[in-house]
């Protein structure tokens, strides 16, 4: 790169000019799965925000003895270990959350954000900007997935972080809970409201 | 029986795209003609009836608690199933290479229409979904994992080239509210072709 790359825009492009779920269309799969309560989708904001964070790291370290033919392979053996071991570690505290999310921390090896940012820019840059871009995409994908869960759960059970929101009266006077919300489709239908607002308020954004 | 049953589950009913929204990344960005969607969709497809045979073999005779027995008697006890991911993406990984260097020597036409594709199947999360849910599973033999893998690539390959022939329309006929132009109006599509496939929920053979 030929200009000197701003730790601070690397750090907070990716909140929301550069979101790596609304702009660049990555990670997509995790967004709709795990968003159907607030708590797990937190908890998976945080394993991938420390996942990114240190696999651009190594991969950074060591960019230049990667030799380019099997460099998936090099990238992809080192987001699993890391994965492995955030697997082990929700298992052995969080046990009922990693039970929610079942196959979808092991998928966090495929999420298209992590090979992503190690292909567009740990390959390329230095170990401290390429951290700093991991946390940035990390909590920009961790925004999103919150204000889905916030959504999705609100609507469909009525609750935020298990706690009782909307009041009992409400149910007494004929208020029903979304039952749609819970499923799937919603979640992409909530993205997609997400997407139409942002694009609103950013007119560079929007295609043709 | 059994086996077709789980067949045409896997097509329809535990669809990996709009059942499980597995290997989106890819599905978004490569359903803009109908054409390159056909051909992702048969490389995936391939890649599922490849790859989930080997990582059956591999969990039911490596992998899983007790796994090791056949080795011997003092093996009994080796639980090796925290490697599973890693021996997974790695059997995906490697297999794509594989396969790529094969097609690139075979058959050079096929190559040129599926070559940008094939490194890209490496990280489609539909892949190693499918793997990993062959292991929840537990399924009972090798020949079950063969008919999910293509049930499950079957499945994909028909939502990629639906959703493909629905947005090639789309860009000439509708005129869709700017914001929403592009990836937006895409996800509201998906979502309402998931909400149809769930129609097929309960479908017995």
């Amino acid at each position: 790169m030929a200009e000197k790359i701003n730790n601070k825009n690397v750090l907070f492009n990716p909140f929301s000019k550069n979101n790596p779920v609304i702009v660049q269309v990555l990670g997509i799969c995790s967004v709709l799965a795990v968003t159907v309560k607030l708590e797990p989708a937190i908890v998976m904001g945080i394993s991938v925000i420390a996942v990114l964070a240190f696999s651009n790291v190594i991969i950074s370290l060591i960019r230049n003895t990667i030799p380019t033919n099997i460099r998936i392979i090099v990238q992809l053996v080192v987001v699993a270990g890391l994965v492995a071991i955030v697997d082990q570690l929700l298992k052995a505290y969080t046990y009922d959350v990693s039970k929610q999310l079942s196959v979808f921390i092991g998928l966090i090896i495929t999420n298209c954000i992590l090979m992503g940012r190690l292909e567009a820019f740990a390959m390329a840059n230095k170990p401290w900007p390429s951290f700093l871009d991991g946390i940035g995409n990390g909590i920009g994908y961790t925004i999103i997935l919150i204000i889905v869960g916030f959504f999705r759960e609100l609507l469909g059970s009525g609750t935020l972080l298990g706690f009782q929101v909307v009041p009992q009266w409400c149910y007494d006077h004929g208020y029903v809970n979304n039952g749609l919300m819970i499923l799937p489709p919603m979640a992409l239908i909530v993205v997609a409201c997400i997407i139409c607002v942002h694009r609103l308020y950013n007119k560079d954004l929007q295609e043709e | 029986m059994e086996n077709l049953n789980l067949f045409i589950r896997s097509i329809f009913v535990d669809n990996m795209i709009f059942a499980y929204f597995l290997g989106m990344c890819s599905f978004l960005a490569v359903s803009k003609n109908v054409k390159t969607a056909f051909g992702l969709g048969i490389a995936v497809t391939f890649m599922l009836v490849v790859t989930l045979p080997i990582n059956y073999l591999l969990n039911t005779y490596v992998l899983s608690a007790g796994a090791l027995t056949w080795l011997g008697p003092e093996y009994a006890d080796v639980d090796l199933s925290f490697l599973s991911l890693i021996m997974f993406i790695a059997v995906i990984a490697s297999m794509t290479q594989l396969v790529e260097m094969a097609v690139e020597k075979f058959s050079p036409a096929l190559y040129a229409s599926l070559g940008i594709f094939l490194p890209l199947i490496a990280v489609n999360c539909a892949i190693l979904g499918g793997s990993l849910f062959m292991q929840q599973r537990e399924f009972s033999s090798i020949f079950t994992a063969v008919c999910a893998g293509g049930g499950w690539g079957l499945g994909w390959l028909l939502a990629i080239t639906a959703i493909a022939a629905i947005r090639e329309r789309l860009a000439t006929y509708s005129n869709i509210p700017k914001p929403l132009r592009g990836i937006g109006i895409t996800f509201i599509l998906t979502a309402l072709m998931g909400i149809a496939f769930m129609s097929f929920l309960g479908i017995k053979l």
